[in-house]
């Protein structure tokens, strides 16, 4: 593979199913041994585009290719070289964890004796060496998590594709996943993940694509983009209905931005650039305008927020 | 890491040989479920046996035969029978459980024999299938049933029913390949008893009601269930219709008609999961 090769090109690829575009020109390129965070609510196409990529799904029109293989044409090859982990832990449930690992070695024609030596090797990095031999029914969710991804990672493929695998974790499974993939990286694994957590991205990702109805609509670093979606906010709850309208002027007012309100949660909220400095100017000023609040909170956007940001910017470039 | 790392090949022969180790690991992956689960296998094998039995003792008292005999001796190859086509459960419960929990769709991104997957699992089923008559035909005998026409009749007897069930294991993939509820399983659950009743297993057709008795007698578990009766030398139900007069090219015809319209429609169903 030529070093300007990206692990992971997706060109204009398309997908249809009856009248859904589930896929409706999606790029995305990912350069070898980086994280790349594809971000995205419920239904926008991200499962779809990891599907194809892992040559799971065919697509109706575009190309792709993962470490330089197209998927279609050469999917045999590309198959070598990519681990999927997708959205339920796909492992038997019957077999222990070792006969997991095994079982999978040999599916990628390893030889028994490397296949044997492989999950013992993964199970001890995966911290599941103690667990190994217990049937997979007997694990927590983040212990099946671990050997799902321990499954996907069996040939060490350079590329590695986690659809939403943090979904349905209690934190500190969560935590636990997110360490193995920093790990990961760190060796050098091109990690591409799915998710419908902000957060997640900005703790994992180097870049990240915003996808929304079947196409990547925003792409950059985590940083680039937040600065990009305005910064965080500030919300004040009031005590008071009645003063609703002199604090939404005080807050345009401090943060230099159009304040919203909501008035069935008696709600402020306003984007500000250097959160704390507003912050401290905003307490005194709410006190000396006599206004009570019952809560005053600075806080990321929300993913809501990102794509009423990013799909407003699209329909205002499209008129 | 140092790995032996097997480059795909291309050629044919070499692709078969790969489809066939890969079939074997999928199945030693079922040999290590029964492993696994000593309990659960012994309990499913003998829960044939356990409508044998009760049939035989609970029932059989009460049953006359029409051509005259023991009831066990018609009994048996029904229940054999009957089993074969039980199997399209676990067949299907196989299936639609690795489809749901993603394992199919973690074979499929695996560079291995696409075939194999089908491959392991018609073997699996093949050799449980086997065990399942064994156990049976160890019960049957202590009750008394025997074959009359020779071992190599009851041999090519074992052949129709394994037939049968490999007609089951293509109609269990499809429909575990097409319904990925949970539910779905239970409704299988549920309908693979009429469809197991409503047949010659227990009784005659001629003493239902005519259009059940129709229907029974086209069952294709009454075609292998007289057919292997016939072969053992067990009393039949004595039908004049044609159906009843050529059981033994139904037995062969039935399985071969489900397998040309499930195998297809299975493998079609496979590939159409990219799409």
């Amino acid at each position: 593979m030529p070093a300007e090769e990206p692990a992971v090109l997706a060109e204009n690829l398309r997908k249809r199913y009856g009248d859904t575009r589930a896929l409706d020109g999606f790029d995305l390129t990912v350069a070898p041994g980086t994280v790349h965070g594809l971000l995205g609510p419920n239904g926008a196409g991200k499962t779809t585009a990891v599907r194809v990529l892992a040559t799971l799904l065919r697509p109706d029109s575009g190309t792709a290719r993962v470490a330089g293989f197209d998927v279609v044409r050469q999917a045999g090859q590309a198959r070598y070289r990519l681990g999927l982990v997708g959205q339920h832990a796909a492992v038997d449930e019957l077999l222990s964890g070792r006969q997991n690992l095994e079982m999978f070695g040999r599916l990628y024609h390893l030889s028994a004796a490397d296949a044997r030596r492989r999950a013992g090797e993964l199970l001890e990095r995966f911290r599941l060496a103690g667990t190994g031999g217990k049937p997979v029914t007997q694990y927590s969710g983040g212990m099946r998590r671990r050997l799902d991804l321990a499954a996907g990672l069996i040939l060490a493929p350079p590329v590695l594709f986690l659809d939403e695998p943090t979904t349905g974790l209690d934190p500190r499974a969560r935590n636990e996943v997110w360490d193995a993939v920093r790990r990961l990286a760190a060796s050098g694994t091109t990690v591409l993940l799915t998710t419908q957590y902000l957060e997640e991205a900005d703790q994992l990702a180097d870049r990240v694509s915003v996808i929304d109805h079947g196409r990547a609509i925003a792409e950059g670093t985590p940083d680039e983009l937040k600065h990009r979606l305005g910064a965080d906010r500030i919300d004040v709850v009031l005590h008071s209905l009645a003063d609703l309208p002199a604090a939404s002027a005080l807050l345009a007012r401090i943060a230099g931005a159009e304040a919203e309100t909501d008035p069935d949660r008696r709600l402020v909220s306003v984007p500000v650039r250097d959160r704390m400095a507003a912050l401290g100017e905003l307490v005194p000023a709410l006190a000396s305008a006599g206004i009570t609040a019952e809560d005053v909170a600075l806080r990321r956007p929300t993913l809501d927020e990102v794509f009423l940001h990013l799909t407003a910017e699209q329909k205002e470039a499209v008129a | 890491m140092t790995m032996t790392l097997t480059a795909p090949s291309r050629s044919p022969l070499a692709r078969l040989r790969w489809a066939f180790t890969d079939g074997w690991t999928i199945t030693r992956r079922d040999l290590t479920h029964w492993a696994n689960q000593p309990v659960q296998f012994v309990v499913n094998l003998l829960f044939s046996v356990m409508v044998l039995l009760m049939f035989g003792f609970l029932f059989g008292g009460a049953m006359s035969v029409p051509g005259g005999g023991g009831y066990q001796d018609f009994l048996v190859p029904g229940v054999l029978a009957l089993t074969m086509v039980f199997g399209v459960e676990a067949t299907f419960t196989a299936v639609s459980t690795d489809a749901q929990r993603g394992v199919t769709d973690r074979f499929r991104s695996l560079p291995m024999a696409p075939s194999a997957v089908v491959l392991g699992r018609c073997t699996a089923d093949l050799l449980n299938a086997v065990l399942t008559l064994a156990a049976l035909v160890v019960a049957g005998l202590l009750m008394g049933w025997r074959w009359h026409n020779g071992f190599a009749a009851a041999l090519a007897a074992f052949g129709l029913l394994l037939l049968l069930r490999l007609a089951m294991l293509w109609l269990g993939i499809y429909l575990g390949l097409v319904t990925r509820s949970p539910e779905a399983v239970m409704a299988l659950q549920i309908l693979v008893w009429p469809l197991g009743f409503l047949s010659n297993a227990f009784v005659a057709p001629s003493t239902m009601p005519g259009w059940l008795g129709t229907i029974a007698e086209w069952n294709p578990l009454s075609a292998t269930a007289a057919a292997t009766r016939e072969l053992f030398g067990n009393p039949g139900w004595g039908g004049e219709g044609w159906l009843a007069q050529h059981p033994l090219l139904l037995a062969l015809l039935w399985p071969a008609v489900l397998t040309a319209v499930f195998c297809p429609l299975a493998i079609r169903r496979y590939r159409n999961l990219s799409r």
